[in-house]
């Protein structure tokens, strides 16, 4: 693998993940690096985004002179709203993500394992923020893609099973990295994308995960 | 109808040990007012039931740092790291809920229902202790109602009759919590005694007993 540094990895993954999105899809980005494949939809393609606070239609930040404490998204960044969306309490909010409303959900992941299982909020005794709305988000959406840095100062991440707390059981549908893509069967992991970054030599020396490779 | 009182009056209706509902979303929508009455007072021991803990100098989250607290019912404590040390030291009793299923403990308590059926955290240490109901097929976990002797709440607008509307992404549990507490205190920031137009009313005015008028904190009733 090129030396890379962090923000460039990053790029390549939202990227990669922005690909995923059709137009009119109803998406809920994780903070961090899933909110930035919003910046790379293809031509054509128009998302709505929503937020766990209760906004719907999220839009470009704000330059410093349109800051409105009042309108921030679920990481407490200030935002603005697109033509057509709008905003609405924590009920709504998580009624539309529990109840199949949300095509997509793009979550980071502290582990994910061969079976879709997803770890993404409490190290125990190292790091206990809490779980948010990560729960709600995962559970009831469409389709459920975990974007992350392959590995983890060298340890794995995608893995046989999850060791830390689980976020949600059999879940995850697709994992997008800066090295490749996999997919969740319900026969197992597949690889089905290799990043021009990477090898499958590279892939598999870092992925602790059974899996099955078909490009595509 | 609605009575217009002071931050420090509101103060009057805390008594310790109680639990205490407190709206907003980190500082979003978030009432600071009546807290830093209550900062002054050694009125504690509260069981807060909020989104998060805000951050250790904002808000509810200043309740943290002051030791007034015994236990939290929470989404989200990691932008407050009073919280987390307070937990780790076994000085905080923190439940930690997933949002969304905290949302539905807190409407249900407002709403008369004994409880509700969702399948988030199933799997999971969520789970635990909890009971596990099967509907055509399907496991659901038990969550049960949530309940508090005060709310207090964050509106941007409200009129006389104590209706409240909302700007921006400040409705969160502001919107919700008025249901389910027996007194309920509302910061707001522009009150009208000309009514609400009806179309545009968020929260119903008889759910809430108190406003606060932000900027003026006067009382005039």
């Amino acid at each position: 693998m090129l030396q890379m540094d962090k923000d460039k990895i990053q790029e390549i993954i939202a990227r990669r993940v922005a690909k995923e999105f059709h137009n009119g899809d109803v998406v809920t980005l994780g903070i961090g690096l899933p909110t930035k494949a919003a910046q790379y939809l293809p031509e054509n393609v128009r998302i709505i985004v929503q937020s766990e606070n209760g906004v719907l239609g999220l839009g470009n930040y704000p330059d410093d002179a349109h800051c409105d404490p009042r309108v921030i998204n679920a990481g407490g960044a200030y935002v603005t709203l697109n033509e057509g969306g709008c905003f609405m309490d924590s009920f709504m909010a998580f009624a539309m993500m529990r109840g199949g409303h949300i095509d997509i959900t793009v979550l980071g992941a502290l582990q994910v394992d061969e079976e879709g299982n997803l770890a993404n909020w409490c190290i125990p005794g190292k790091f206990t923020p809490g779980m948010g709305g990560a729960m709600d988000l995962v559970v009831g959406t469409k389709k459920l893609i975990i974007a992350m840095e392959h590995t983890a100062k060298g340890a794995a991440k995608i893995v046989h099973k999850c060791k830390l707390p689980l976020t949600v059981a059999n879940k995850v549908n697709m994992i997008i990295t800066e090295k490749g893509v996999f997919e969740v069967r319900s026969d197992g992991l597949y690889l089905t994308e290799i990043s021009p970054y990477s090898s499958l030599e590279d892939i598999k020396q870092t992925t602790e995960a059974n899996f099955k490779t078909e490009l595509i | 109808m609605v009575k217009i009182i002071t931050s420090k009056q509101a103060v009057q209706f805390f008594k310790s040990g109680q639990t205490i509902m407190i709206g907003g979303f980190l500082t979003c929508g978030s009432p600071n007012m009546v807290i830093d009455e209550l900062l002054k007072t050694d009125i504690g021991g509260f069981t807060l039931i909020a989104n998060d803990t805000s951050t250790s100098t904002t808000d509810r989250g200043k309740l943290v740092v002051a030791h007034k607290l015994k236990k939290a019912l929470v989404s989200h404590i990691g932008t407050n790291p009073e919280t987390v040390a307070q937990m780790n030291a076994g000085q905080l009793e923190v439940e930690l809920v997933p949002q969304g299923t905290l949302a539905e403990r807190v409407r249900a308590g407002g709403a008369g229902l004994g409880g509700i059926l969702t399948p988030v955290g199933l799997n999971t240490d969520v789970a635990k202790n909890k009971r596990l109901i099967n509907v055509d097929g399907k496991d659901f976990l038990l969550e049960t109602p949530l309940t508090a002797d005060v709310a207090l709440v964050y509106a941007t607008y409200a009129d006389k009759y104590g209706n409240l509307a909302f700007y921006g992404s400040t409705r969160n549990f502001n919107a919700i919590m008025p249901l389910a507490a027996k007194t309920v205190i509302v910061e707001v920031d522009q009150f009208s005694e000309t009514p609400l137009n009806p179309n545009n009313i968020v929260v119903p005015g008889i759910f809430v007993d108190y406003l606060i008028i932000r900027g003026t904190d006067v009382a005039n009733g």
